[in-house]
């Protein structure tokens, strides 16, 4: 039942305090406090943010910690967190970058030493974990001879998402504790294990609720909990060729997903698992090293960048967004998309369409969408619980965002505004998910143009992460902040901009998805073109892409920017017009460039011109550039966050701006001058370049 | 004090005539799907409301109180008081009496009462035989034990029950519902081709209405999670004959009764869903009713002519308030058979029957075919027990003040020898 607030009985007697033992926090990063039976309870309560990382501070103050319990041994220890949020989010990443080489070696042996002094102690030592025990956070609980989850409790190594892998002693802890397959398969994937899966793994000793706490810290100091030690499997791997084998086997799983030139983490690790899989004391040495050297990566810096940038947009989007019903009218794919997301995360939704047919494949394809997130059955049925296809648009009048998801027509959104005049609440606002029409052209047609702007979706709204919130020059400035903190509400990722044709994420992709159309056109086969891209670091191909946007929605797109930009863009390829009146409009109809029957195409071909990936890449560069220069984002970091999150552009690059910047502002303006005089005036260079 | 009761709004899925196997929705999935936009179109917020009945006659296991569970999955708050009722084929309009009698006495300003009902998801049921051998198995301890209580399985202990048959029988008089039509038939000279012709002009008149939009506020589309959407009862047969009536057996009394699957109401899924307001709360919230509730009742006879409750039930409410057949434009009586409808209006038209019956000096008179379930009943729509009662009320509500006519009835005969009505009036 989550359709509502909860009431007041609940409300009065609140969540289930965390059990603490003895302790009450008192600011410093540990407190801690030993019960009349000896119990020692040490709990991490560190800085103001909701989560704990794992910094210098959590390590010195462990340290100190450690001093006295070796001095007087306690009967047992229990760890945990203060933070209702969660155990430990992981290291204290901002930390990272003024650390040179030289610098984070020594702070990882600094951490490694206190780990293993907490390690050895001769009384036992129960970790107890609620939420999140991430990297660091869940290499303290590794070092610990329990783990307790709370209902709830999630583990895992996303440390090869930053380009590393776990460095405070997870690469020999895990896998001495579980089968070291799953262990790997842990940090190689980032994944987390949560509750259950970590007791069926062996990483949690006992599950329980927050309630049962105290009664399962007695039953493990009581010694009345068993646990089977390491099974055949791991004794099997103590040897080399069997290490040799299943390393060969995830070095190819691995590389199809993250390929080493571009993401060397996870190749490293399986390189130190292989070598040293058998010698826990070598392979903590190598850890250390190899941790070192990622650290000093581009990729890991980059990937640090993105998560930084996703921070940024993360915070820009906090606050009160006084949303909580939201209409979307217009049950077309990206409608339906909106909807169900807006539905799963808990927004009552009503789903506006005059058609019956298209609002019944929008329920079908909300529950596949619960499905692919994982939601259990009670989740899901709340979400289509709160999820209301509305033929007849009765939510229009109850809403607090109308948001319109109709044809990308002037006229019918025009129409479709006169019908809401007089009949939305007040205080409502109207967004509309055009990609290609200018707000500044719709204003005048919307209710009230003060609470009208753009809120332009990614299509899948459940995968592509970010948002663009495009203001107009009478957009009230409170309205754009409700809107960003909407996105935040349910777990996308707002970027603020100004209206612009194409707005940033379509102006700057079009160039390159209708390069790869004209590159078509000379003969070079489709698959060369899309592994290029991939190649170069792209999740999918511009023509895979293309027909995953649907090759309608790029044509309009592509002529739209053709008819409102002073810039000379390719020409639109005559087959992309065939296609789309054929009615091959991509992904949804099954058939675009691919045939989409067998799932998403996985070209895998080289070859193509030596200027392939220049012609396709340093347009969307060009364009970003543009954009900058008529103040359409706020800024560099702004148009990165904004092209990794909408269109996954080569995260490991950093970003379109980013990868301009390393390879030189001047370096990519000789090349485009290269490519006008080959090519055309397509590729002349932005004159905003010269101001970077 | 008794203060002014009104139905304010209403709506309703299509009803789903069971085939086999479960359909798609449970009881509280209806009563979501329905109650969903009856709500969203109100200028009310839902938390105005001060309580929640639901009819139910086949309460699910995993919906236990299934009032209860609607009103959590509507959205309606951890506050909503919400309870079940279950009078079987009245517990639909028992929720809207319940509903009238709370707010005429004052404790109550809104309510919403409804009926929900899926048949199609009425469980099998374990023979007695076979629960007993199943508490045994879990009882043995040891392989010795498991091994004699194992040698009690016996084949027909999987050959399970069909629990809407079961449903379906009066347990005191063990008739099936059909056979207590077939009695009625029988003494009232009902014969096949006047059920058959009753049952066409269900068809017809239904099918009209859903042509001419008469249902559109009333009936809402339905959504499942396939993507399939229900948007009008499909139970229809909107080129129903009499020559295609002619063709079924007799359902329940080979070789010679008269009831047959085509002159029966249908097995079906559904819910209803109406608003009850005080005059306070029609006021408070500007809400504009279609009618209001001017008085119910309840009679009781014997079970196996239960399909006479009607007359018994709507006789009472005509008495108290003295008034004489020709004051009542409209009648919803539902269809549970063609046989047994028509025996309650021949009732109603038999002198000495409404003498020593109803105690009245004559004949109540004839109701005319034009004043009775003018579009259409179970006999097109389906009889989803728990939520026809909740139907024919709201729906004699819409007719009313569609065709501009003053006072109707609602009632349904109930099985196990029960009869309910409710009059209304249009305001």
């Amino acid at each position: 039942m989550t359709h509502s607030t909860h009431g007041p009985v609940l409300h009065h007697l609140g969540k289930t305090k965390l059990e603490l033992g003895p302790v009450v926090t008192d600011g410093g990063p540990w407190s801690s406090g030993k019960t009349e039976d000896g119990i020692l309870w040490l709990v991490l309560d560190h800085g103001e943010s909701a989560l704990n990382t794992v910094s210098r501070e959590v390590i010195e103050g462990l340290s100190t910690e450690l001093d006295h319990i070796e001095k007087d041994m306690p009967r047992a220890i229990v760890i945990r967190s203060g933070k209702p949020a969660g155990f430990a989010a992981g290291a204290d990443i901002s930390g990272f970058d003024a650390m040179g080489d030289e610098g984070a070696v020594d702070l990882l042996r600094q951490g490694h030493a206190v780990l293993d002094r907490l390690a050895a102690l001769n009384c036992p030592t129960i970790c107890i974990v609620h939420g999140a025990a991430l990297g660091a956070g869940f290499e303290i609980a590794l070092a610990c001879d329990w783990r307790i989850a709370v209902e709830g409790a999630s583990f895992g190594f996303p440390e090869v998402q930053l380009g590393l892998h776990p460095g405070l002693g997870g690469t020999f802890r895990l896998p001495a504790l579980i089968d070291p397959t799953e262990a790997m398969t842990l940090m190689l994937t980032g994944k987390t294990a949560h509750t259950k899966k970590a007791k069926q793994l062996g990483i949690a000793d006992i599950v329980t609720e927050e309630r049962h706490i105290a009664a399962a810290v007695a039953a493990v100091v009581d010694g009345k909990i068993d646990r089977d030690g390491p099974g055949l499997k791991a004794r099997a791997f103590g040897f080399e060729t069997a290490r040799n084998l299943a390393a060969r086997q995830m070095r190819s799983k691995t590389e199809k997903k993250a390929p080493k030139a571009h993401y060397p983490a996870p190749h490293a690790l399986i390189d130190l698992w292989e070598m040293h899989g058998d010698d826990p004391e070598a392979m903590q040495n190598a850890e250390i090293e190899s941790f070192a050297q990622l650290l000093d990566t581009d990729t890991s810096k980059n990937l640090r960048r993105v998560f930084f940038l996703r921070q940024a947009l993360k915070d820009d989007a906090r606050g009160d967004d006084g949303i909580s019903h939201l209409h979307v009218i217009g049950a077309g794919a990206m409608g339906a998309e909106i909807a169900a997301w807006a539905a799963i995360k808990g927004k009552t939704v009503t789903l506006g369409d005059l058609d019956l047919d298209p609002l019944g494949k929008a329920i079908k394809q909300a529950r596949d969408i619960c499905k692919d997130a994982h939601l259990n059955s009670q989740e899901t049925r709340d979400a289509l619980d709160r999820l209301m296809p509305d033929p007849k648009g009765y939510g229009i009048a109850r809403a607090d965002l109308v948001i319109e998801a109709g044809p990308e027509t002037a006229d019918v959104k025009e129409k479709i505004y006169a019908g809401l005049k007089g009949r939305m609440k007040e205080s409502a606002l109207l967004a509309s998910n055009t990609s290609s029409l200018k707000l500044t052209t719709l204003r005048d047609a919307a209710p009230n143009a003060a609470q009208f702007a753009g809120l332009h979706f990614f299509n899948p709204v459940s995968k592509m992460q970010l948002v663009e919130i495009i203001h107009h020059d009478s957009t009230d400035d409170d309205v754009i902040r409700r809107l960003t903190a909407f996105c935040g509400s349910i777990d996308r990722l707002p970027v603020r901009l100004a209206d612009y044709p194409g707005f940033l994420v379509n102006r700057a992709l079009t160039p390159y998805l209708m390069e790869a159309m004209v590159l078509m056109d000379e003969g070079v086969p489709k698959e060369v073109i899309d592994s290029a891209a991939i190649a170069f670091g792209m999740p999918l191909g511009p023509v895979a892409l293309s027909d995953q946007v649907g090759l309608d929605v790029c044509l309009h797109v592509a002529e739209s920017l053709k008819d409102n930009l002073d810039k000379p863009m390719p020409e639109i390829s005559a087959r992309l017009r065939e296609k789309v009146e054929a009615g091959e409009t991509g992904k949804k109809a099954g058939q675009g460039f691919y045939s989409w029957s067998h799932g998403t195409p996985k070209p895998d071909a080289s070859g193509g011109p030596d200027d392939l990936t220049d012609r396709l890449i340093l347009p969307m560069l060009d364009a970003c550039v543009e954009c900058l220069r008529n103040g359409v984002a706020h800024d560099v970091d702004d148009i990165d966050g904004a092209m990794i999150f909408a269109t996954g552009f080569a995260p490991f690059r950093g970003g379109p701006m980013h990868y301009a910047r390393s390879r030189g502002y001047a370096a990519i303006q000789d090349r485009l001058k290269e490519l006008e005089t080959e090519y055309g005036p397509r590729f002349r260079p932005d004159p905003g370049w010269k101001g970077l | 004090m008794t203060r002014p009761v009104y139905l304010v709004d209403g709506a309703r899925t299509p009803f789903l005539k069971a085939k086999s196997g479960p359909g798609p929705f449970t009881p509280v999935d209806l009563a979501v799907q329905c109650g969903r936009p009856l709500l969203a179109r109100q200028n009310f917020d839902s938390r105005a409301l001060d309580l929640v009945i639901l009819g139910c006659v086949n309460v699910l296991q995993d919906e236990m109180n299934p009032a209860r569970v609607a009103a959590l999955r509507l959205g309606l708050g951890a506050e909503m008081v919400a309870f079940t009722t279950q009078i079987n084929c009245g517990s639909g309009m028992q929720s809207i009496d319940t509903a009238y009698r709370y707010i005429r006495e004052g404790s109550h300003d809104m309510i919403l009462a409804g009926g929900a009902e899926a048949l199609s998801h009425a469980p099998l049921v374990l023979r007695k035989s076979a629960v007993e051998w199943f508490g045994q198995m879990a009882q043995a301890k040891g392989p010795a034990a498991q091994a004699k209580a194992m040698a009690g399985l016996r084949p027909k202990f999987f050959k399970p029950i069909i629990g809407l048959e079961r449903g379906l029988t009066d347990p005191i008089t063990a008739l099936n519902m059909g056979q207590t039509a077939e009695l009625l038939a029988h003494h009232f000279n009902i014969d096949r081709e006047a059920a058959d012709t009753y049952a066409m002009q269900s068809h017809h008149r239904l099918a009209r209405a859903q042509q001419e939009g008469w249902l559109d506020d009333e009936v809402m589309p339905a959504f499942d999670r396939d993507g399939v959407v229900y948007t009008r009862d499909n139970g229809v047969r909107p080129d129903s004959d009499l020559a295609g009536l002619a063709k079924p057996k007799p359902a329940f009394e080979k070789p010679y009764g008269k009831v047959t699957a085509g002159n029966a109401s249908q097995i079906s899924d559904g819910a209803s869903w109406v608003i009850v307001a005080s005059e306070d709360a029609v006021e408070k919230h500007g809400l504009t009713p279609i009618a209001r509730i001017m008085d119910s009742a309840w009679s009781a006879l014997d079970p196996s002519v239960m399909g006479l409750g009607p007359v018994l039930a709507s006789t009472a409410l005509t008495k108290r308030h003295n008034l004489d057949v020709a004051d009542i434009d409209l009648w919803e009586l539902n269809e549970a058979f063609a046989a047994q409808v028509l025996s309650c209006i021949a009732a109603w038209d038999d002198a000495d029957f409404c003498r020593a019956v109803l105690g009245l000096e004559t004949a109540f008179g004839r109701i005319e075919r034009d004043q009775l379930n003018i579009d259409g009943g179970a006999i097109s729509l389906g009889h989803p027990v728990g939520t026809s009662g909740n139907r024919i009320v709201l729906h004699l509500a819409n007719a009313l003040k569609r065709l501009g006519k003053k006072r109707g009835i609602a009632t349904e005969c109930i099985g196990g020898g029960l009869g309910g009505a409710m009059m209304l009036e249009t305001v």
